[in-house]
């Protein structure tokens, strides 16, 4: 308890029976707004007693950028990439659902092929997501290893994207209806590779916290949050599941032939971080079964729809098709016009439900385009979650969220 | 009131009896009517998403009456945004609501249309505490003010701002600009 005394001026003061004054002073202490713990910029007011938080405070928006305004602005594939820098974690995860966004309101069929690769990128982009999550998770309760274990991964991933998109971190990855190009043979050699190499380091990592006395004292009852008090906070994702809600959009509102593959999804009972972090690797496991179901049948056939209007022409027939090189014109300088429509696509992000608002009143550009960002929603309950608990709970607490400033500031 | 071709169904959908679990659009809305009547309206679905519109008195009972509807079940609020639509008089502001049911897994969305003198609202973080930011975020962009909120200041932007910049009339360009003009780089 941090408590100020008010001296006696001298010791005859004290000799002539007075009490020594003891004043409860509340501290006031700013975490972040740049802080180790918090893994991007964000600041956190907390009042403390002592080692205690009483009460917190949040700012947001030190990295705003204003992706909703910009994005009236732009035709869609220049939208591309604003929501590679929301979640950059998973970008992949935000690009596909852009991409299905749009695709919705023009009606366009995608090819089962391209439906399978968008699914094993997002997958990837999941457990990309949730190793950083849970890496700096075993950082941040002082256990180094096991982030130097699955961050090789994490580098394996993104030399799958490089392959593919040639983009490591903001990918921009895909079209409109469909893919950039086709999975080439070395690509599908380094996700095989990944698919076999993966498991026995994910498993050593959950040898190191799973059981890990430490690990548990530090994480077991810290954070939680009911299911109920989670759902009214807006909670999706791994964070809700933790809590015990199975909610996850790939079952619920299948998008992208999610319903072809079979996969469980992890719940958690407590919702505390310990929780989280169980469900994040769960989930890592899941994502692999979907990845090999997908490697193993993905279908033969066109890797884009047959939507020349919208999707944007291989470079080759640029240089040598009349037709090809008008649409690329027209696609490139946003001469073609959407049609009107109102659209709300989600998708399951790494952190729940990414939401796509799309209005379109027929111009080359969205009326109005919302971006339902898991973050930001949920992150409001930070303050509830660590009041009572010691700053070392309250940055293990947020650490566990996976709270990416870029989703949360749009 | 008539609700039997509400959302402008084929008769053989509208006449099918519905399976006892599954919420259609149509018998959503048929509910919704009945009780609320003439305040709700503008009955569409696009893309498949109940979408109607109400007025700004009975949102807060709507939204109440639709979380504690036995069948219903609309437990989760996905959502609170606005859309700015300045040359529609009277009728400037939209503020939209997507609410979601777990339990059926059905999605509503709900509009109401403010006008520009007067964009007072009621808030809705009495039913779910996650409307607070989303509520703060739609005051921050749009000015939308949210009566009865409890923290209603900016939280993406800087307090200083003295206008709301998801509003149609503030340009994304620097307006001193002569090379960025509409005809080649706007809508």
């Amino acid at each position: 308890m941090t408590e100020t005394s008010v001296a006696p001026q001298n010791n005859t003061d004290l000799a002539k029976g007075d009490q020594v004054q003891y004043v409860n002073e509340l501290t006031t202490l700013n975490l972040g707004p740049t802080h180790p713990a918090t893994h991007g910029i964000f600041q956190n007011i907390l009042t403390m007693d002592g080692e205690k938080i009483v009460a917190g405070e949040q700012t947001v928006g030190y990295i705003h950028r204003a992706f909703e305004k910009i994005a009236e602005r732009r035709p869609f594939y220049q939208i591309t990439t604003l929501t590679d820098r929301m979640n950059y974690c998973s970008s992949p995860i935000n690009n596909f659902g852009w991409h299905m966004t749009v695709e919705k309101l023009l009606s366009i069929e995608v090819p089962k092929r391209a439906q399978y690769i968008r699914v094993i990128l997002m997958e990837l982009a999941r457990i990309a997501d949730h190793i950083i999550c849970n890496g700096i998770l075993g950082v941040d309760t002082g256990a180094f290893t096991g982030f130097l274990y699955v961050y090789e991964k994490r580098e394996e991933i993104y030399e799958i994207y490089e392959e593919i998109c040639g983009a490591r971190l903001t990918t921009n990855m895909g079209r409109v209806g469909g893919m950039e190009r086709d999975l080439n043979s070395t690509a599908i050699h380094k996700i095989n590779e990944f698919l076999k190499s993966f498991p026995p380091v994910l498993k050593e990592f959950e040898r190191l916290f799973n059981r890990n006395r430490i690990f548990m004292d530090r994480t077991i009852g810290v954070g939680g949050i009911s299911a109920e008090r989670a759902m009214s906070y807006g909670f999706t994702g791994p964070n809700l599941r933790a809590a015990g809600v199975d909610y996850d959009v790939r079952v619920m509102s299948p998008y992208s032939s999610y319903e072809d593959f079979e996969f469980d999804i992890p719940v958690g009972q407590h919702g505390d971080t310990y929780d989280r972090f169980m469900v994040r690797n769960e989930e890592m496991w899941q994502s692999l079964r979907i990845i090999e179901q997908a490697i193993k049948n993905l279908p033969e056939g066109p890797y884009y729809a047959d939507a020349p209007e919208f999707y944007l022409p291989p470079k080759q027939e640029v240089y040598r098709n009349m037709e090809a090189l008008i649409y690329h014109f027209k696609i490139v300088m946003g001469e073609i016009d959407a049609p009107i429509g109102e659209v709300y696509h989600a998708v399951e992000g790494g952190n729940g439900e990414l939401g796509f608002y799309l209005i379109s009143d027929g111009g080359r550009t969205p009326y109005r385009l919302h971006f339902r960002r898991p973050c930001f929603i949920y992150y409001q309950a930070y303050p509830e979650m660590c009041v009572g608990s010691t700053i070392s709970d309250a940055i293990v607490t947020m650490s566990s969220l996976n709270v990416i400033a870029g989703e949360l500031d749009a | 009131m008539f609700v039997n071709n509400l959302l402008g169904f084929p008769t053989e959908f509208t006449t099918t009896a519905p399976l006892i679990h599954m919420l259609t659009n149509q018998s959503v809305a048929e509910e919704i009517v009945k009780k609320f009547g003439d305040d709700v309206f503008d009955f569409e679905e696009p893309f498949g998403m109940l979408t109607f519109t109400t007025t700004r008195e009975q949102i807060i009972p709507l939204l109440e009456y639709l979380k504690s509807h036995p069948q219903f079940n609309i437990n989760f609020l996905t959502d609170i945004t606005a859309i700015h639509y300045p040359d529609a008089v009277g009728q400037e502001f939209c503020v939209v609501y997507h609410t979601h049911s777990f339990i059926n897994n059905f999605r509503i969305r709900i509009k109401v249309y403010l006008p520009d003198a007067d964009v007072h609202i009621s808030t809705a973080i009495g039913l779910w505490a996650s409307a607070n930011w989303m509520e703060r975020e739609t005051f921050d962009l749009f000015g939308i003010i949210f009566d009865g909120h409890p923290n209603l200041k900016r939280i993406l932007n800087m307090e200083e701002m003295d206008y709301h910049p998801m509003r149609k009339e503030y340009p994304l360009e620097d307006p001193t600009r002569q090379d960025k003009i509409d005809a080649l780089f706007g809508r």
